[in-house]
């Protein structure tokens, strides 16, 4: 690999952090896409780390697969592999556990390290070759011992996998944080005041994989708030040793909406959106508008598909409590704009929000179906069986819509009144 | 056929089911807020609290024991996509 001259990464040598602290990750310059959704324009890296302790070496996380001998090579820099007493996986994901196996087969004295949702999947990765594996499963609080350092670990789930944690170094005031933090930046200067300006690389990593679990990211900082910090090192782009805390407050930026205060406390908002080839659906929107404002307490946003962008509709619905949407029926399907918008949706959490489906048709009516299935697989509520029209709404369906609307902002307000008991085959 | 019957608690409704129907084919038609992932007894997603009729569910799997002690799922708590309805069960998204 050609390292640029300020390089700090060296070929088959550990770069120290603190007294005792050692990075002995690996460097992935040319990826530029990460697990297929992510795009990474310089690469990133694998950030492993090795703490020697009176009493032992601990390794923290490991890399993917393919660089395993350039781990293996820095590893081998600072440590022998007899005492290695402990190995804490913050994340189980390949791209931080591909050296597993090997490095087991290599430490004979090591102990595992993980967060209790971790173990099926360590069985899982390690698939039969689990019999004589020590691991031990932690959550906040817990401790283990180096002799003269000790790690204590948070339990910090869903960032961005049910088995995540955190680790924190007490003596050194390091956190090693897995993929919280971290970013797809590859830069052999290794630390955030040396290497080029990964700012957007920090939010972007944000926005993909931490955004949906927001509500996990405010209970991790809760946990990490209290920290006294000199040194955060996550698994991925640059060690933040530079005035850290900057950046755990900078999460909770992230993290905090920015669209408070629009809405009353005892209001609900929900949006409609639609896409119309002939007037028919955007008809059916207004009426079904109409019917869900004459519910108290509902505010109701109502767009056009086709005059928008994509991200701040999606900014738009992570704060919504209703999401009804409006397509017609082209050729068997609803329509492109509204696939678009349905797929941008992983990155916010939409779980007990509700959903519904309407929409006008020519020949064949599957879109409503269809976009209330997606909606359920995005883990909406969908109380109500959507609309269909054909062709040109008349007065009498136009009334359905509103009541459609009104019947969707009741369920929202909790004043819905129906059937309480109903027959499997009326479903 | 032998009838069944299941109560959702978080939109309150009750549904008249033949005996053996899984909470999944229903839950989802009446918009009840319990919500899937894999669908087939891995994820964990679909933990739902049982609040009546613990014993008028099939009895779990070894798998589905497996899943839901991983995911750490309370003692009135089972798959939504894995328990089978056999008599008067309410439940509800845990
Ligand atoms: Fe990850
Ligand atoms: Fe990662």
């Amino acid at each position: 690999m050609h390292y640029m001259s300020n390089s700090i990464v060296k070929d088959g040598k550990a770069v120290q952090l603190d007294d005792g602290v050692y990075w002995v990750g690996a460097l992935d310059p040319d990826l530029r896409s990460f697990d297929i959704i992510l795009n990474t324009a310089n690469g990133t890296s694998y950030n492993s780390y090795l703490i020697k302790g009176s009493e032992g070496v601990a390794i923290v996380d490991t890399v993917k697969s393919e660089f395993s001998h350039e781990f293996f090579a820095r590893l081998e820099s600072v440590a022998d592999y007899s005492d290695i007493k402990v190995i804490v996986l913050n994340h189980l994901e390949p791209d931080h556990t591909g050296a597993l196996p090997e490095l087991l087969q290599r430490a004979p004295h090591a102990k595992v390290y993980i967060s209790e949702r971790a173990q099926g999947m360590l069985k899982a990765l390690l698939k039969s070759n689990t019999d004589d594996l020590e691991y031990q499963a932690v959550t906040t609080g817990e401790q283990v011992s180096l002799g003269d350092c000790t790690l204590t670990f948070l339990n910090t789930p869903f960032l961005h996998w049910p088995d995540t944690q955190c680790t924190y170094l007490e003596e050194r005031e390091i956190l090693f944080s897995g993929d919280v933090f971290g970013c797809h930046f590859c830069d052999s200067r290794l630390f955030n005041d040396k290497v080029g300006d990964f700012r957007f690389s920090f939010d972007y990593y944000y926005a993909h994989i931490m955004r949906p679990f927001k509500k996990w990211v405010l209970e991790a900082l809760d946990l990490i708030d209290p920290l006294s910090l000199r040194i955060i090192a996550p698994t991925h782009g640059p060690i933040l040793r530079d005035r850290p805390r900057r950046y755990v407050n900078h999460y909770r930026e992230l993290a905090t909406t920015s669209l408070s205060g629009e809405l009353g406390t005892n209001e609900k908002s929900m949006i409609i959106f639609y896409m119309s080839s002939y007037g028919n659906t955007a008809r059916m929107a207004e009426a079904i508008s109409a019917g869900a404002q004459s519910v108290d307490g509902v505010r109701v946003s109502l767009f056009d598909l086709q005059g928008g962008e994509t991200e701040p509709f999606v900014d738009l619905i992570e704060e919504a409590d209703a999401l009804v949407l409006g397509s017609p029926t082209i050729n068997g399907d609803a329509v492109k704009p509204v696939w678009d918008l349905l797929s941008s949706l992983i990155v916010v959490n939409l779980k007990g929000k509700l959903g519904a489906a309407f929409g006008s048709y020519g020949w064949t009516g599957e879109a409503v179906r269809m976009i209330e299935d997606r909606l359920r697989g995005l883990k909406l509520r969908v109380p109500k069986q959507g609309i269909r029209v054909k062709l040109i709404p008349t007065d009498e369906e136009l009334q359905q819509c509103f009541d459609f609307g009104n019947d969707i902002s009741s369920i929202l307000v909790g004043s819905y009144q129906d059937k309480k008991v109903l027959e499997m085959a009326e479903l | 056929m032998a009838k069944a019957k299941v109560s959702f608690s978080d939109i309150d409704l009750t549904v008249n089911v033949p005996a053996g129907t899984r909470v999944i084919e229903v839950s989802e038609k009446v918009g009840s807020g319990i919500v899937y992932g894999c669908r087939e007894c891995d994820c964990g997603t679909c933990i739902m609290e049982v609040e009546e009729g613990w014993n008028n569910l099939s009895e779990p799997s070894v798998l589905e024991d497996k899943v839901l002690r991983e995911n750490m799922a309370g003692r009135h708590q089972r798959l939504a996509c894995q328990a089978q309805i056999l008599g008067d069960v309410t439940v509800k998204p845990a």
